[in-house]
């Protein structure tokens, strides 16, 4: 079947095709409620789920190959702002937001509400200081804007090495939630799954590139908006919130607030169980003082910045059809993403209420234990040793303080703990697939990109034929991805650590570089390397001297609070003061290059980068 | 262009800097604290994002340096 990917009948159909794609979605998914009813099991629903899906993305990913230059890099530069939107908001939804945020938020109450304020906000940055520029520079992928804004050969390759540090480490988390999910619903161990994870995600990008990962991230959006919303409608309609839980879902927050005095929430458990954590933090009452309100600011700073230095969010704004797109494009990013961050809390809530409640049927706090552990979720995520219930004072009944459980599990389990029927938590495995393999999809092929186009094609062999470019871009795939697979399995860290460090890292080698190659008319070559080696150097040797405070790094404890998710703030202080004063101690860049940054700021005329097909 | 910035700001570190101030106040159930974290700050920031992209279109138009519509 030969299908017309670019040209204007193909985008004015798209709300069509996207519409029976979502119909066909929500039939499917009334379909395997039908199956659940005649007594089809759970483990079957949670493999059709997977492998339906997995389908679709992959037939997506068949359809829209492709061998030209501007469709691998820059999906033709023909996406329009809404569905730019959406995909970029899968590209930037990962699993550590749909799996581990309200988890977190469950677990550790106020404090981690940084991550959602530093998640949305960072798109103000990308907004007015990145995107619309780098559209206007023309450039295919972020290291292409610092090599040709600062010229040389050197500061493209810092480029791309912090692009690929950075890139790397967030996605073997995304591998690694792609491999869990699987492992859960084929039964396989999950070494095995990590490497079916992979197989779908390069079955999407492989072929296509850039055009086959914008069509089946906005496919993955649909998928993982509906898994993520429907189990909150459907919890707040038993609890009586009504049916639009997520603005008035105040009354259950204080309910909470109220249950946690009586419950005695904070008392520290007298037992400890590896791996697993009691509840003891509040739910909405930040700690007080200074130092917790100076740390929830700084992950917020640094989320926030790092949203607007990594690569893979940055380029997907190069594939609008113009500036004035690539800043709409953003705004509606937003708005996609914004729909699953306010809900993150919102089921968060409800998910508690639901254990901690004495007048809701599923309430298991101050139940009797025998009572407890008969629950078929409990005893499912307790025998993979997720979740634990220990009699620590002997009396048969299960206090606050004697449920331990993983955080990341409790938007897989919530349809369970809340009692809905099966069928809603395969719809939630295949969110979570969704989410995983989208960002992962984005990652890989920014890594690929710049691989082949700033390291093969621009520095090693400049006279390579498109071919073989598009083919070194594929290669390169297969191997990073391997590489991420490979690093994935050995479990080095878990998802949510991982990906703040890709922030952090992100932040300390790029955002200045790329703030003040719009900004900053002065800003130079030199200064530019001093900048992105000095920050990811600093930034590094920071989080070095925190993870281990024995050894040689020169570092006792943390410089005032700022612990491993917030060295990107020493990373970028560093990356500016280097840039600074290496800019101003060295000549300016020349006449040419000023006038491309003049360039830059108006929208109008021609792309810096000549576009060439 | 930098009003936004302030406004972001403000939003996103002094809010959250005040939580403890804030906290007391109920805002329809909520502690204010937690329900700026959960979606006041996020609501400011996507109005604000389509805001800025209809104003930055007008100064692009009213200083003849917007893009030609094909």
């Amino acid at each position: 079947m030969k299908m017309q990917w670019e040209g204007k009948s193909f985008i004015e159909n798209l709300p069509r095709i996207y519409g029976v794609y979502t119909g066909g979605f929500v039939l499917f998914f009334i379909l395997m409620a039908v199956f659940e009813k005649f007594g089809m099991s759970a483990e079957m629903i949670g493999i059709l789920f997977l492998a339906f899906t997995l389908a679709i993305y992959a037939f997506i990913g068949i359809l829209s190959r492709t061998m030209a230059v501007e469709a691998y890099y820059v999906a033709g530069r023909s996406v329009p702002p809404v569905f730019n939107g959406m995909a970029t908001a899968a590209d930037w939804m990962s699993g550590a937001s749909f799996v581990a945020m309200a988890g977190g938020i469950f677990m550790s109450g106020y404090p981690y509400m940084a991550f959602i304020v530093g998640w949305t906000g960072g798109y103000i940055l990308v907004a007015t200081l990145m995107a619309p520029y780098l559209r206007k520079f023309g450039c295919y992928t972020v290291p292409d804007f610092i090599g040709t804004r600062y010229g040389g050969k050197f500061a493209r390759l810092c480029g791309v090495l912090v692009l690929v540090v950075a890139s790397f480490t967030y996605v073997t988390a995304q591998i690694t939630a792609t491999g869990t999910i699987a492992a859960r619903a084929f039964q396989i161990p999950f070494e095995v799954g990590v490497w079916l994870g992979l197989f779908g995600i390069l079955l999407c990008s492989m072929l296509g590139g850039m055009r086959a990962v914008t069509w089946t991230q906005v496919a993955q959006y649909i998928v993982l908006i509906v898994a993520y919303l429907i189990p909150i409608f459907w919890m707040s309609n038993k609890q009586g919130l009504g049916f639009f839980p997520q603005i008035e879902y105040g009354p259950a927050v204080a309910r909470i607030m109220e249950l946690e005095t009586q419950l005695g929430v904070g008392t520290p458990p007298a037992e400890t169980v590896a791996g697993l954590k009691a509840l003891t933090a509040l739910h909405a009452t930040p700690v007080g003082g200074w130092l917790p309100a100076w740390q929830f600011v700084t992950l917020v700073f640094c989320m926030m910045v790092g949203t607007a230095s990594l690569p893979h969010i940055l380029m997907r704004y190069f594939t609008t059809p113009s500036v004035r797109d690539a800043r709409q494009s953003v705004a509606w990013s937003l708005l996609f993403i914004f729909l699953l961050y306010f809900s993150a809390p919102c089921l968060a809530t409800l998910s508690k209420l639901q254990m901690l409640d004495p007048n809701l049927p599923t309430s298991i706090i101050g139940a009797s234990i025998d009572q407890v552990m008969s629950l078929s979720w409990i005893e499912k995520w307790g025998n993979i040793n997720l979740l634990a219930i220990r009699d620590s004072n002997a009396d048969g009944i299960l206090q606050i303080n004697e449920f331990f459980l993983n955080p990341d599990i409790i938007v897989l389990a919530t349809p369970e703990i809340a009692g809905l029927p099966y069928v809603i938590s395969g719809l939630v495995a295949a969110g979570g697939m969704a989410a995983a393999m989208s960002t992962a999809d984005g990652l890989l092929l920014a890594m690929a990109n710049a691989l082949s186009h700033d390291l093969y094609y621009k520095i090693i062999d400049p006279k390579a034929e498109t071919r073989k470019r598009l083919l070194t871009a594929r290669i390169l795939l297969l191997v990073i991805g391997a590489a991420g697979a490979g690093v994935a399995s050995l479990k080095l860290t878990g998802i949510l650590g991982a990906v703040a460090w890709a922030f952090c890292f992100a932040m300390s080698g790029l955002f200045f570089p790329l703030v003040l190659g719009v900004w900053w008319k002065r800003a130079n070559r030199p200064g530019a390397i001093a900048g992105m080696l000095g920050g990811l150097g600093a930034g590094w040797w920071y989080l070095l001297a925190v993870r281990n405070p024995e050894a040689w790094y020169g570092l006792a404890q943390p410089w005032i609070g700022l612990d491993h998710l917030r060295f990107g703030v020493v990373g970028v202080t560093a990356s500016l003061i280097f840039m600074i004063v290496v800019t101003l101690l060295t000549a300016a860049p020349d006449e040419e290059t000023q006038r491309m940054v003049d360039e830059v700021r108006i929208p109008s005329g021609d792309t810096i980068i000549p576009s060439k097909v | 262009m930098v009003g936004h910035l302030i406004v972001w700001f403000v939003f996103s570190y002094l809010i959250h800097f005040l939580a403890d101030a804030l906290y007391p106040i109920n805002f329809l159930g909520w502690p204010l604290n937690y329900y700026m974290a959960a979606q006041g700050s996020l609501i400011v920031f996507v109005v604000q994002l389509f805001l800025f992209a209809k104003q930055q279109h007008a100064i692009d138009v009213k200083f003849g340096v917007a893009e030609q519509e094909e």
